[in-house]
Formats: C-alpha cells, sequence, structure tokens
C-alpha cells in the first residue's frame, strides 16, 4: 500500500519539478514539444545496427537536466520503470539472431546482442526526454503547446483529463487498500475472490469523484477548453533552442559522429 | 429586479435507480439572506444544491435564479453568479498551484490576465492565505483547502454563494475561522449543514427539509429550538441552544 502512495508522490513530483524557474523551465513549451519531437523521430529513425550513432544523442538530456536543476536520481527512477518493458521487447534478440558482428580479439559480439543494446539505449533516451518534457514544462503547459500546433481540442481534454484521473483512480486504489489491509491482517495481498467486487468498487468510486471534479469544473466555468494563462510570446531564444537542438540531432542523424571522431583518435595515434 | 433572488417551485427530483430525493420543494431567497438548510442523511440537501448550479435539473419544477430560469442555455450566467463550494475541497482543487486553481475560474470567462490575477490575489487575501499561492494544494492542511476553495468561487465575484456542510471534517479552530469568515460576507448565502451550532450563528433563517420536502421554513431562532421538530427530522437542538450539562442553566 506504501507504493501505491508512493506512485501518487511520484506523479506529483513531476508537476511540482515543472513549477521551478530556471532556463529550460522559461523556454517556450511549443520549442520545448517541437525539440521533443524532432529528438525522439531522431532517435527511433536509426537502424538497428546503429548503435554508436545513437551514442551523441545522449547530451540531449544531460544538458537539459543539467540546466533544468533535475535531480538525476528521481529521473533515473522512473526511466528504470519502462526498462523491464524494453528487456521485454528485445530479450529474445541475442538468442535468436547470432551472427557475429564485432570481432575483437579476445570477444566476438553477435549483431543479436547489438540490435537489444540499440533497442535498451533508444528505449531510454525516448523515455527520457519525454520525462525531461513533463518536468520542465508541466502538462497544462504541453497541452497549451498541442493547442498551438492545431491538435484538436477533443484530444488535448482526453490527455489532460487522463493525466488527471491517474491520481484520483492511485487515492481511491490506496483507500480500498487500506480498508482491506486492515480486516484482513493475515493476507499478503488480496485474495482471488475479491478481485472482481474490488475492481468493481474502484471503478464506480472513481467515476463518483472524477465527476464530482468535472461537477465543480463546470461549476466555474469550464467549457471544454483549459485555459491556463499567462500565454507567453514566442520569442527569439524560444526559436533558437529549437532550431540548434534540431540542427544539432540531424547532424548526429547523417554524420556518425563517434564513428568520426574515433577515426580521428586512431590517425592521430598513427 | 434582483440578480441574487433564488426561487424554487415544485421542485421534483427521482434519481435513475428510482429514488426520490426532492419531492415537491418551494421556497425564495431574497437579496443578502443567509440560510441554512438542514436535515437527515438523505433529505434531499446535496441533491437540492446541484439544482441551484444547474448540475442538476428538476423532473417537475423550476429553478429561477434573479429572473433567469436554470436551464443548460442559461448555465454560463447562472455559474457566473451561484459560486458553489463543495464538500469535499478535494474535489475543487485540482490544478497544479493553489494560484492556478483560483485562476482556473477567471480564465474561464476569458477576462485578461491582469484582471486575473487581480481577482486571485483579492481572493485569497479575502480567506487569509495569500501566502499559499505557490503551494500545490495537496499539501494544504484540511483547514487551508477549504479557505482555498472557498477562495476559487470568490474569485469569480458570485452574487449568491452556496456551500456543502463548509465545516464538515474541520478542526475548531479552523471551524471559528471560517464561520468568521462567512460572518463577514455581505453575498446572498445558501448554507447546508448538520452543524447545527454553525447555522445558529449564521443564518438568520432555516429550512428543513424531510425525506425531499419542505418541513419547515422560518426564522432560524424559531425552528432550531422547536425539539419536537428537530427530534422529528433526525436533528438535534444546538448545544448553544441545550442547558449547560455542568449548571443545568437553559440558555433559551
Amino acid at each position: 500500500m506504501s507504493n501505491i502512495t508512493q506512485s501518487l508522490y511520484n506523479i506529483r513530483l513531476l508537476d511540482e519539478l515543472a513549477e521551478k524557474k530556471t532556463v529550460i523551465h522559461k523556454i517556450h513549451p511549443l520549442a520545448k514539444v517541437m525539440t521533443t519531437g524532432v529528438y525522439l523521430i531522431v532517435t527511433v529513425s536509426f537502424g538497428r545496427y546503429e548503435l554508436s550513432g545513437l551514442i551523441p544523442l545522449i547530451f540531449y538530456p544531460i544538458i537539459v537536466i543539467a540546466l533544468a536543476d533535475i535531480p538525476v536520481i528521481t529521473i533515473a527512477k522512473r526511466v528504470l520503470l519502462v526498462s523491464p518493458l524494453i528487456i521485454g521487447i528485445g530479450v529474445f534478440n541475442p538468442i535468436i539472431n547470432q551472427d557475429p558482428m564485432i570481432i575483437m580479439p579476445w570477444i566476438v559480439i553477435s549483431s543479436g546482442w547489438v540490435s537489444f543494446l540499440s533497442l535498451l539505449v533508444k528505449g531510454i533516451l525516448t523515455a527520457l526526454a519525454a520525462l525531461l518534457l513533463i518536468s520542465t514544462t508541466g502538462i497544462t503547459k504541453i497541452a497549451l503547446a498541442l493547442r498551438m500546433i492545431w491538435v484538436p481540442k477533443i484530444f488535448i481534454l482526453q490527455f489532460l483529463l487522463t493525466y488527471r484521473y491517474i491520481s484520483v483512480l492511485i487515492e481511491e486504489v490506496g483507500r480500498i487498500l487500506r480498508a482491506y489491509s486492515l480486516r484482513s491482517p493475515r493476507e499478503k495481498g488480496i485474495r482471488f475472490s475479491n478481485w472482481g467486487s474490488l475492481t468493481g468498487q474502484l471503478l464506480i468510486r472513481t467515476l463518483d469523484r472524477a465527476q464530482r471534479v468535472y461537477y465543480s469544473m463546470c461549476c466555474r466555468g469550464f467549457k471544454g477548453e483549459y485555459n491556463v494563462g499567462r500565454e507567453l510570446g514566442i520569442q527569439f531564444k524560444d526559436f533558437l533552442y529549437f532550431s540548434g537542438w534540431s540542427v544539432y540531432f540531424l547532424i548526429i542523424r547523417y554524420f556518425n559522429i563517434s564513428e568520426l571522431i574515433g577515426s580521428l583518435m586512431i590517425g592521430v595515434g598513427k | 429586479m434582483s440578480h441574487h433572488k433564488i426561487e424554487v417551485n415544485g421542485l421534483k427530483y427521482q434519481y435513475t435507480d428510482g429514488r426520490q430525493a426532492l419531492n415537491g420543494v418551494n421556497f425564495l431567497i431574497t437579496h443578502g439572506q443567509s440560510v441554512g438548510i438542514v436535515g437527515a442523511n438523505g433529505a434531499g440537501k446535496s441533491t437540492l444544491l446541484m439544482h441551484l448550479v444547474g448540475i442538476l435539473f428538476p423532473n417537475e419544477g423550476e429553478v429561477n435564479v434573479g429572473d433567469v430560469p436554470v436551464t443548460k442555455k442559461t448555465l454560463p450566467v447562472i455559474r457566473q453568479s451561484v459560486g458553489m463550494v463543495f464538500q469535499n475541497p478535494d474535489d475543487q482543487l485540482f490544478m497544479t498551484t493553489v494560484y492556478d486553481d483560483v485562476a482556473f475560474g477567471p480564465r474561464n470567462y476569458q477576462l485578461p490576465e491582469e484582471e486575473v490575477q487581480k481577482r486571485v490575489q483579492e481572493a485569497l487575501d479575502t480567506v487569509g492565505v495569500l501566502h499559499l499561492k505557490g503551494r500545490p494544494p495537496y499539501k494544504l492542511s484540511g483547514g487551508e483547502k477549504r479557505a482555498v476553495a472557498i477562495a476559487t468561487v470568490l474569485a469569480m465575484k458570485p452574487d449568491v454563494l452556496v456551500m456543502d456542510e463548509p465545516t464538515s471534517a474541520l478542526d475548531p479552530k479552523s471551524r471559528r475561522r471560517l464561520i468568521k469568515l462567512l460572518q463577514g460576507f455581505t453575498h446572498t448565502k445558501i448554507i447546508t449543514s448538520h452543524d447545527m451550532d454553525m447555522v445558529f450563528e449564521l443564518c438568520e433563517r432555516t429550512i428543513v427539509l424531510k425525506d425531499g420536502k419542505v418541513a419547515a421554513d422560518g426564522p432560524t431562532m424559531e425552528i432550531l429550538k422547536n425539539r419536537e421538530l428537530m427530534e422529528e427530522c433526525s436533528l438535534e437542538v444546538p448545544l448553544t441552544l441545550q442547558a449547560c450539562p455542568v449548571c443545568g442553566r437553559n440558555n433559551i
């Protein structure tokens, strides 16, 4: 049960991080959303054996984390949460694909391992970019940016309400589990026969609660559009942020920087 | 014509499960009145309040705010004029900071950001929690949450304040602070509560609901000291009006 309370704390922590006032936080949400978009496209566009090409992409999250004053461990823990999923997808690559790819005097690495590692790196980088976007911008401002690029209102509303519903859901799960555990001292989990009724209860209670939240929103003039206020104009620095990073990502995409630096060093060595 | 008048005529409402929550409610609340609505659990208090702000619509009868009937078309006008404070402040606070939560209503009415800022400052200042404006709402105490919930409504500058059990789950000090705050408001106030002493202190008029009908309507003093009526409606005479448990002296 403490894990559930912890999850709620975790979700809210991202919202709190988004309220900071660093250089990165002050960049226009649209510039950050679009930069993240380009980053994600470039990251996933690498082929499955192009592991070395992915390495320079790590500089983007490192620089953002440093400038936005985001606690590394907090973000790292959340990224690790998605790693089992990626490992689950790619775990059979090394077994199925055993063709030797990198042959060194002391070790031979198969193409399966390279593709698995490249999948893992891509997964971690994309999850990191998404988390950094949320923790430096905040959900409501992301919604504002999406609205500026003509994403339909209905999708944005779904996105925002789903995000809010998560905390409502977790709160109710916490309450139900607390009530259950207090009356079943010898049980470690929830008995299978009770799963159905507990899930049903959870659904009804969260719907009720979500409806009350919605009513309170309607009573304050909510008509299907979140107005976050403080609409900032796009400044030159925002344009520079987006274009600077985009050029960097495209250079990485078309030139294998790691390989170039490697051959340069070998050349110097010779 | 007054926009602060609330008129309920022959209001009937049945929930989809067949429960008749309101069964012909009539009353007229005029400008500046402070009215307590009391009744046992399930008497129809919250259902009645939801009709006043157009969350529910009557099966029969009508609700008028000023001279405007509460219908789907008139909701924007009604909700600007009638502000509702929910029973659980957690239902009302959903943004990431207190400031954004209080600004939510004014922003929905497309007010310029300078005006929004002014209203937020004023509302938070009125309820005495201006220092909390940068805090996340879920980190506040029960009393602070309630104060912010009231500020979210005040920022809309309503003519009528509707409150559902405002003192529930408050510690005695927070309760006293809230009562003093509400005493200072000049709005028309409609308050449902089981806190009979609060109703006694705040409201000059009381409506008693029983089984979805008005069982009594009149000056608070007369209604609340009527022991027979109170017991019949599963209520109790306020402690202030009961005999002192130590010396036995009666306040009435």
